[in-house]
């Protein structure tokens, strides 16, 4: 087989990409003592011991479950809220459109930081500190935006006409939303689902802000692991590992979907 | 079953779309809305069938003001110029969706859907996507979803403009069979005086918003009202010239006197503006009463058996169109004949005076 340059060029350009994730791999199939002393490229002492303190302690695996309560439930939200307002933008023109669609984007300009301090006055004093609702509408200030945004351009992509002649054909609006419309933006719908989940699994300092025992996620809980006892470096390389997996699975199963949003200009 | 606009005007941020039009339409005829880009075809078909509201006027259908009616409500198919499918839905469902929404039973659909595609031949490709089929074969997806719903009302704008030319000729053939025993009212628009023609019906002839003349087809090609309707129905456009009548006797802007003939006679002497459609002039003499004028070439399409002559006449551009393929050299001074039997005459401000003689005889 004759090799090309281009092939060589993408092998160490993967190569050069997984290699972080690799070394998180071993470090997280290694004992704290062989980390801390020797370097090697595979574990001599292969362990899983570091895997099953994550799934036996509830301080671990309840981080799992809390951050994937509130991604989801935002997920949901979001897309609930975005889907009516994309369609608006992309149908209707009203007074200020545009300076709507504009200042909708511009929330996401702004750092999350900017907005702890807010979040966590405004939630304590109506009791939703802690709770996984807390932060599932904190993260739909920048999810809504993205979402309409990348609907809006889908949706856009739709002809007008589909729209009349399914009402000329007798749908009334809800019937032809769920029967005709809903299906031909899925990819869009897809598209929004994965960035509203991509940005809320991985945001990290709104939920831990807003969080402290019963609701705290998993990115929390793995920057409270420097604790009395020192780091313990192996869990916390599983616990990586393991919020990795998420984020790849949703990944594979949108890939198609998101190249498509690329081609249409959005995304 | 009729339609009747009844003042219908529309108006977009200040600016008249539609001006003020009546138009009525009869049961089981085909209307052909003619006129070129932005003439408000589309405007007023959509209009018609209920997609924009009329600033003003109203729309009756069979005696019932259904200006405001909901859309869901109205008896109404229309076919766009794009073809316009459900994308995500098979043909098949594409087909059946008017009647879905009717709740007509599975046995009913399934008569219904195949019969349809059987007359549009598209009873093969049921079980594929829109998307899948060829541009002809999408549009007759989208007429046979017309057709299923049986609505009185069908519109089609511009249905055959994307397609080309080969399956336009042998769709344009069918549509009105296809339709002619639903007795609905139909209503195509089209850019095309060809189109019209061959359509028959009544033709509207639309320009820049404004209904200039309805009438049956022939009647309105063989006696257009003014300039602009009599431009609108020619293709190439129609060929202009001055001249003025005195005495019996018209001169031209070249300055060359003819005697009047028989049928002019009765035209009081003035000021008045001959027009006439390209394939009425000639080359070369071909009977003793027309008469020439000096041209020059401006340039020549030969379009395989027949020439199209673009050339000026003191100023005036005009196109004409011969049988036969004719080289003529750019810049050529060259006679043209013309038949004075074959001139409509306007007045100067664009109403008609008289029709040619020739349309008067046929009927």
């Amino acid at each position: 087989m004759k090799i090309n340059n281009s092939a060589i060029i993408i092998v160490l350009y993967i190569l050069f990409l997984m290699l972080p994730i690799y070394w998180l791999l071993i470090m997280s199939l290694k004992t704290n003592q062989e980390i801390l002393s020797t370097f090697n490229l595979w574990p001599e002492n292969l362990t899983f011991n570091n895997y099953k303190v994550i799934f036996t302690d509830p301080s671990w695996y309840g981080g799992y479950i809390n951050s994937i309560i509130y991604v989801v439930m935002n997920t949901i939200i979001s897309l609930s809220v975005a889907i009516p307002a994309a369609y608006a933008f992309s149908r209707y023109t009203f007074l200020g459109d545009k300076h709507l669609f504009f200042w909708l984007l511009t929330n996401r300009m702004a750092p999350p930081a900017v907005f702890a301090l807010p979040f966590f006055q405004l939630y304590s004093s109506v009791g939703l500190f802690d709770t996984h609702i807390a932060v599932a509408l904190a993260h739909t200030l920048f999810n809504v935006p993205l979402a309409v945004w990348i609907l809006e351009g889908f949706m856009r992509g739709v002809p007008r006409e589909i729209d009349e002649t399914a009402y000329l054909d007798g749908y009334s609006f809800f019937a032809f939303f769920k029967k005709i419309f809903l299906p031909l933006i899925a990819p869009g719908i897809g598209v929004a689902a994965f960035f509203c989940f991509m940005f809320s699994w991985v945001e990290l300092l709104l939920s831990r802000t807003l969080t402290s025992v019963d609701a705290k996620s998993i990115a929390a809980t793995m920057t409270r692991t420097a604790s009395a006892s020192g780091l313990d470096w192996g869990v916390l390389a599983a616990a990586g590992m393991l919020t990795i997996i998420p984020g790849a699975l949703v990944i594979y199963f949108v890939r198609n979907y998101i190249a498509k949003g690329f081609a249409m200009g959005r995304v | 079953m009729s339609l009747e606009l009844k003042n219908i005007s529309l108006a977009v941020e200040g600016h008249l779309h539609i001006y003020q039009s009546n138009l009525k339409l009869e049961k089981a005829t085909m209307n052909v809305l003619l006129g070129p880009t932005l003439s408000g075809k589309t405007t007023l078909m959509r209009i018609m069938a209920g997609l924009e509201k009329p600033s003003s006027g109203q729309i009756i259908w069979n005696g019932k003001d259904i200006t405001n009616c909901r859309l869901q409500d109205r008896d109404v198919a229309m076919v766009y110029q794009q073809f316009i499918n459900y994308p995500t839905l098979s043909v098949y469902e594409n087909i059946a969706s008017p009647l879905r929404v009717m709740n007509k039973n599975k046995h009913e659909i399934e008569i219904a859907v195949k019969k349809a595609a059987e007359i549009l031949k598209i009873s093969p490709y049921l079980d594929r996507k829109p998307i899948e089929l060829s541009g002809g074969q999408q549009q007759r997806c989208a007429l046979a979803r017309a057709l299923v719903k049986g609505a009185g009302l069908v519109l089609l704008d511009e249905p055959l403009a994307n397609l080309d030319y080969k399956l336009r000729e042998e769709l344009r053939e069918e549509i009105p069979k296809i339709f002619e025993r639903s007795g609905a009212i139909f209503v195509y628009a089209t850019t095309e005086p060809e189109e019209a023609l061959l359509l028959g019906g009544n033709t509207a002839a639309l320009f820049e918003g404004r209904i200039r003349q309805f009438g049956k087809t022939s009647q309105v090609y063989r006696n257009p009202k003014d300039i602009i309707t009599a431009d609108v129905f020619s293709n190439p456009p129609m060929n202009f010239l001055k001249f003025r009548k005195k005495y019996k006797k018209l001169t031209f802007e070249d300055g060359i006197s003819h005697t009047e003939t028989d049928h002019l006679s009765n035209l009081s002497d003035g000021d008045y503006i001959a027009g006439f459609r390209a394939n009425h002039l000639d080359l070369t003499r071909k009977r003793a009463a027309q008469i020439k004028f000096s041209v020059r070439v401006n340039h020549t399409e030969i379009t395989g058996s027949e020439t199209f002559i673009h050339m000026n006449y003191t100023g005036e551009k005009w196109i004409g169109l011969v049988k036969g393929v004719h080289n003529l050299d750019q810049a050529a001074n060259i006679p043209v004949y013309l038949d004075l039997a074959h001139i409509y005459i306007f007045a100067e401000e664009g109403n008609l005076e008289l029709s040619a003689f020739y349309a008067t005889k046929v009927k």
